[in-house]
């Protein structure tokens, strides 16, 4: 059982937990999973790894609800209670390393992994430019801690309600058409907005690193479900990733791989809606 | 008069069990049990016992059956066999010890593994039996996997008094037992009673463990461990290398049993992990997996299970026994048949382009090589695909101990007789070493591990 130290709302379902697993605390890095379990019934959830204190104990994790089990952990999950299994770290640590000048863009939920391989490339001595973006204000987080290691912070919204309207990816092409030294990128988040940067970063030749979030069962290099394409090879997300050379990945086969199981996905949270309705009007 | 035949175990009929992910053989009852242990001719040699890769004292525990004398079958059992529910239920006997019964030159050998199993769950019925642990030695072992392997090594270093702390990547002990075989070959419940047993007898379990990450084998001996066994298996599956396995309902046999066995997809949305099936479903392979992922298929739902493989019948790796039981469960086969492209609609499988083969010269495995027959080019229609052609080494040990020797095909290099590897205190064993092997020969290396770990632990020299 892995004890829940904290929890606070980031945005409209949007939750920031700090999970009690002093192992993982100790060695997690930046780039890095876990995968965790809340209960008996429960399916294997990968989250990334958002931060470690390793004085504390603490895991660090940011979940939007999305699906059944997301929405059941934000929903039953509080401050003191425990989920039933948390493993990790799994995958391979980002590549931190003095560049030069790198940007980083986050969007949406890809801001929670992408922070802490922004605050590691600031420490390694990198000039770090962020690009943040969400839909609207209220689904933007962590702008100050973004804010406070990065040497320049540029916002988006899709609405224009925070920062400048349009995508992140609008903010990366000013970027590179004004600064020649960009030694690298790194762009997490949605498939499509992963795979609107890379094209974006290609015109541009720059190296670009993506985090992929495929399908995954085990997690830990058993199952194979998480296969990707990356410069015509076979690759898994979990063991040889998350993070790949965005200039080779295959975005339209990890979109369709990742809607496969939409309609179960659907069924699923249909079901839960169903029983805590249920349970709420008994 | 010796009975000729095997006495039959009674089973679950093919068109009831389709439909269920109960176990398919129900068990010998005492009378059942008697009336098979009496065919054992008591042979003086004992070919059975050199066909055990635990070397069972398979005689003396029959012997004992016939005269009903259970407990002390168990106990017999029990010295040699720490897992015994585990290997009556999936041990391939007919190329074991049943493969060279004297009995099974003139008539069908004894059913070695039926009794096997009925002393296992008479014991689990009576709780007689207390295995016997030597004091302890003050040492202590790690054991990274808790598959067939590592539980094996962990109940014979714990009998020998050594301080034995097996670590699981997943959230639950077993290995391949529990996320690989099905519930209907071998039931989840008989899993977890043996492993209840081991901790019984004082081993611990430690689930959820990233070793390698969280902690290095180097540093759990540099810190707490005085020798690590490594048994963690086979890992990322091996594909076809053929156009189209990235399609959608394409599935390794590892995640589509994986998702079915460990995550219960049979139980969904009652279990949050769900499996989309489409109506037929081809499997790609003839080993025990591709029979068990086969078999579920049909049990999930599917019209219609067909195997395909690329040898003929005689050579399929499969337990004669599965091979049977998928047949009378309607899976069909497509022998001589190896597939050459995946074909899709939209991002989905949609069909399974084949080549028809024929069998050549012997290989380097003694069986006739299959050769493509030209312009022979056909199509299976299919919306499921699961590929059982094995897997590589599990990655995580691999990539995160230094010095650690592999072999020529990437598995961990371990001296066959001991499991000793290049690194000093560090044994490894089963699939990690073979590749994909059984689960009784993967015991048969935590147990040999074991005993050269323990002479290792009272003389480090």
């Amino acid at each position: 059982m892995y004890e829940i130290l904290d929890k606070r709302p980031l945005g409209p379902g949007i939750q920031e937990y700090v999970l009690l697993a002093p192992d993982i605390a100790r060695v997690g890095k930046a780039g890095q999973f876990v995968v965790l379990r809340l209960h008996e019934r429960g399916e294997r959830i990968p989250l990334t790894i958002v931060d470690c204190d390793p004085t504390l104990g603490g895991v660090t994790l940011v979940v939007q609800e999305v699906g059944k089990s997301t929405r059941e952990m934000g929903e039953r999950f509080h401050k003191g209670d425990s989920v039933l299994d948390l493993a990790g770290p799994l995958g391979l640590p980002s590549d931190i390393e003095r560049f030069g000048t790198v940007v980083c863009i986050g969007g949406g939920l890809g801001i929670a992994p992408l922070y802490p391989i922004a605050r590691d490339l600031k420490k390694a001595g990198n000039t770090v430019i962020g690009i943040v973006g969400a839909r609207s204000r209220a689904l933007l987080f962590y702008e100050d801690r973004m804010a406070a290691v990065c040497d320049e912070l540029r916002i988006m919204t899709d609405d224009g309600s925070h920062g400048r309207k349009g995508y992140v990816s609008d903010a990366l092409r000013d970027v590179l058409s004004t600064r020649r030294d960009v030694a690298r990128v790194w762009a997490i988040g949605p498939a499509i907005m992963m795979k609107v940067c890379v094209a974006v970063t290609k015109e541009f030749d720059v190296p670009t690193i993506v985090s992929l979030n495929s399908v995954m069962i085990d997690g830990t290099g058993m199952c194979g479900g998480c296969r990707v394409e990356v410069g015509g090879a076979t690759k898994f997300a979990c063991v040889d990733g998350p993070e790949f050379d965005g200039h080779g990945v295959d975005f339209d086969l990890l979109m369709s791989r990742q809607k496969f199981y939409a309609e179960e996905e659907a069924c699923s949270l249909e079901r839960y809606l169903a029983t805590r309705k249920d349970a709420t009007t008994s | 008069m010796i009975r000729e035949k095997q006495v039959p175990m009674r089973e679950q009929p093919p068109s009831v069990r389709i439909g269920n992910f109960e176990e398919v053989a129900l068990g010998y009852s005492e009378e059942e049990a008697v009336e098979e242990a009496a065919r054992c001719l008591q042979c003086r040699n004992a070919p059975c016992v050199q066909g055990c890769p635990v070397g069972i004292d398979i005689p003396a525990f029959i012997q004992a059956v016939a005269v009903r004398d259970v407990a002390r079958a168990v106990s017999v059992i029990k010295a040699s066999n720490a897992l015994p529910a585990v290997c009556g239920r999936v041990c391939p006997q007919e190329t074991q010890c049943q493969g060279v019964c004297t009995l099974g030159k003139r008539f069908e050998p004894v059913s070695i593994g039926r009794l096997e199993r009925f002393c296992a769950d008479w014991e689990s019925e009576h709780e007689t039996c207390c295995t016997a642990i030597a004091p302890h030695t003050g040492k202590r072992v790690a054991v990274i996997g808790a598959g067939p392997a590592g539980l094996t090594a962990a109940g014979e270093l714990r009998k020998c008094g050594h301080d034995v702390t097996v670590f699981e990547l997943l959230h639950i002990a077993g290995g391949v037992l529990m996320y690989g075989i099905p519930e209907f070959r071998l039931p989840k419940a008989i899993v977890k009673r043996e492993i209840d047993g081991l901790c019984r007898m004082g081993v611990r379990v430690r689930v959820n463990e990233v070793i390698g990450r969280v902690a290095t084998i180097g540093e759990m001996l540099a810190k707490e461990f005085d020798a690590v066994f490594i048994g963690t298996g086979a890992g990322l599956p091996q594909f076809l290398g053929v156009p189209g396995e990235s399609l959608n309902g394409v599935y390794s046999a590892n995640e589509f049993l994986t998702r079915t066995n460990l995550m219960r997809a049979y139980r969904f949305p009652e279990y949050d992990t769900p499996l989309r099936l489409g109506r037929r479903v081809v499997t790609v392979g003839g080993g025990n997996v591709a029979m068990d992922s086969a078999r579920t298929a049909l049990r999930l739902g599917a019209e219609e299970s067909i195997i395909v493989y690329r040898r003929s019948e005689d050579e399929l790796p499969a337990r004669r026994e599965e091979v049977h039981h998928a047949k009378e469960e309607g899976v069909q086969f497509r022998f001589l048949t190896n597939p050459v492209t995946l074909l899709g609609e939209r991002g989905r499988v949609s069909a399974v382009r084949c080549l028809r083969m024929k069998l050549g010269e012997p290989d380097e495995s003694g069986r006739r090589r299959p050769v493509p027959v030209p312009s022979s080019e056909f199509e299976i229609e299919a919306d499921t695909v699961v590929i059982a052609v094995g897997n590589g080494p599990h990655p995580l040990i691999l990539q995160t101990t230094p010095g650690l020797e592999l072999n020529r095909r990437g598995n961990i290099a371990a001296d066959p007789k001991t499991g000793a590897t290049s690194l000093p205190g560090v044994y490894a064993g089963g699939d990690i070493v073979t590749g994909a092997a059984t689960v009784i020969e993967a015991m048969g290396a935590g147990k040999r591990a074991a005993s050269a770990i323990n002479a290792f632990l009272c003389d480090p020299r």
